[in-house]
């Protein structure tokens, strides 16, 4: 495992901000059937799906403590939850390295779904003593569904923004073994004629 | 090597987790005015110029994705929409209709107050069958000789004098109205309260009666009241109509001044739309 890049490190900033800007300045005021799609989460979820646990730990970190920030919540609230969702995307793609082009729409759904009780769950911790209301949990599902549905356009274009800075792509680490030889059945097929 | 990575990942989670909960602990438990608000609302300031300009320019967009939300909301809500604008209409249908009754039935109240009809045995009934033809010649209501009801009793409506009952069943009455050609009332006009005979101009004209046998010198302007004579203390016969049933208003003197004198008034009552009507089946009620 590498250090991260300044680049990268960058890119995380530049990511995390505008999707905290976008998410409060623009999605949050736009109901779609009576909920709001909750771009947080998805975005933790990319960062570590791509960039792996740790990175996935802090930017849920960072992004969870500017979102509480903006929306002048209780501080440390989404950042837990959001670390943890981070945290949890990373060591998937550490332990399983899944290739599904669907993967980012599951991870996405678990991921909001993750924090969705995860944030409540904390709520309630904290004293909020109302109780839990079925419009609560009609609007929960609604969110997962939205984000699900958002889940694969935004996996895109994180990678898209973090293009060329990522470390350890293993895609790129993938077509870098085939080309480099030994892996490669063609490749192997050269040297037999040689 | 491994072991090593292994163990930072954890310490930063560790230390990520503890950051979190240590922020969370602090912020919960310091005042509004603590250092924690006091940073949380100097980033927000920092960060309130971005997102006011993010917002305006994304309002387009914005804009773009509520119209077409809107657009779906709203097919959807056409059909029930619809459905509730055909039971409002209904509503305020059945609304109107009571209320048009409430405004006749308050306005025959007033009537038999001002006339003092209450003891002269009054039976509400309503019209249940008007004549189809432009004669407006008759009409039955729905009371009869079980209520009290027989032939030759005034009917009057919130207004003024109809007609009389001709006819009489079980739940049910016939009345001619003083439009058919048939009916004569006695009747007094002007300020001396000047005697003369009420019958219809014309057959079908439900807004033109005429007064006759009037004294050329009787005095009737146009605009004095016409309204039943009733019963004089020197008559042989009683009258069929209580004294002071209005009629309706003089509206034109034909020949006036002369023994063909013609005084045309117009009913008080409109013959054309008669719902709530008064039987007054004791006609001499109170006079007895």
């Amino acid at each position: 495992m590498t250090a991260p890049t300044p680049q990268l490190l960058a890119r995380l900033a530049g990511v995390g901000l505008l999707g905290v800007v976008v998410q409060t300045a623009f999605i949050a005021q736009l109901p779609i059937a009576g909920a709001n799609a909750d771009l947080s989460p998805l975005l933790v979820m990319a960062i570590g799906l791509l960039c792996g646990s740790l990175a996935g730990g802090c930017f849920g970190f960072g992004v969870g403590l500017l979102a509480d920030v903006v929306a002048l919540q209780t501080l440390g609230v989404s950042s837990l939850v959001l670390l943890g969702v981070g945290y949890g995307a990373g060591r998937l793609r550490e332990a399983r390295d899944p290739e599904g082009t669907l993967v980012p729409i599951a991870v996405g759904a678990a991921a909001t779904l993750a924090f969705g009780i995860g944030f409540a769950l904390l709520q309630f911790l904290l004293g909020v003593d109302a109780p839990v209301s079925w419009a609560l949990l009609r609007q929960l599902l609604a969110t997962l569904v939205i984000n699900a549905l958002l889940a694969l356009p935004v996996y895109a274009l994180v990678r898209r923004c973090l293009q060329g800075a990522l470390p350890d792509d293993p895609r790129r680490r993938r077509r870098r073994a085939y080309t480099t030889g030994g892996l490669s059945p063609l490749s192997r097929g050269v040297e037999i004629r040689r | 090597m491994y072991d090593k990575t292994v163990r930072r990942r954890r310490a930063v989670l560790g230390l990520l987790v503890a950051c979190s909960l240590i922020l969370l602990t602090a912020y919960f438990g310091e005042s509004g005015g603590g250092a924690l608000h006091g940073v949380q609302r100097g980033t927000s300031e920092v960060l309130n110029p971005i997102q006011e300009g993010a917002s305006r320019a994304l309002k387009p967009v914005r804009d773009l994705f509520g119209w077409f939300g809107d657009t779906i909301d709203a097919k959807g809500q056409v059909e029930q929409l619809r459905r509730e604008r055909d039971r409002l209409r209904s509503e305020v249908l059945t609304n109107e209709i009571r209320k048009a009754d409430y405004d006749r039935l308050s306005a025959m109240v007033e009537l038999d107050g001002a006339l003092g009809l209450e003891d002269k045995g009054l039976k509400t009934g309503r019209v249940i069958v008007q004549s189809a033809t432009v004669w407006y010649a008759t009409v039955r209501v729905d009371k009869g000789s079980d209520d009290g009801v027989r032939v030759g009793q005034p009917v009057i409506n919130e207004k003024a004098l109809i007609g009389r009952v001709t006819e009489v069943f079980g739940g049910a009455a016939q009345v001619t109205l003083i439009t058919d050609t048939t009916m004569k009332v006695p009747a007094r006009a002007g300020r001396r309260g000047e005697f003369g005979i009420v019958e219809p101009a014309s057959a079908g004209n439900p807004n033109d009666l005429i007064m006759k046998f009037t004294e050329p010198d009787a005095g009737i302007r146009i605009g004095d009241r016409v309204a039943t004579r009733g019963t004089e203390p020197d008559d042989r016969a009683a009258s069929l109509y209580p004294v002071g049933l209005p009629i309706g208003r003089v509206t034109r003197i034909e020949n006036e001044g002369t023994d063909t004198e013609e005084i045309h008034l117009r009913p008080y009552a409109d013959m054309r739309s008669l719902d709530f009507v008064q039987i007054i089946t004791d006609p001499r009620g109170g006079e007895r």
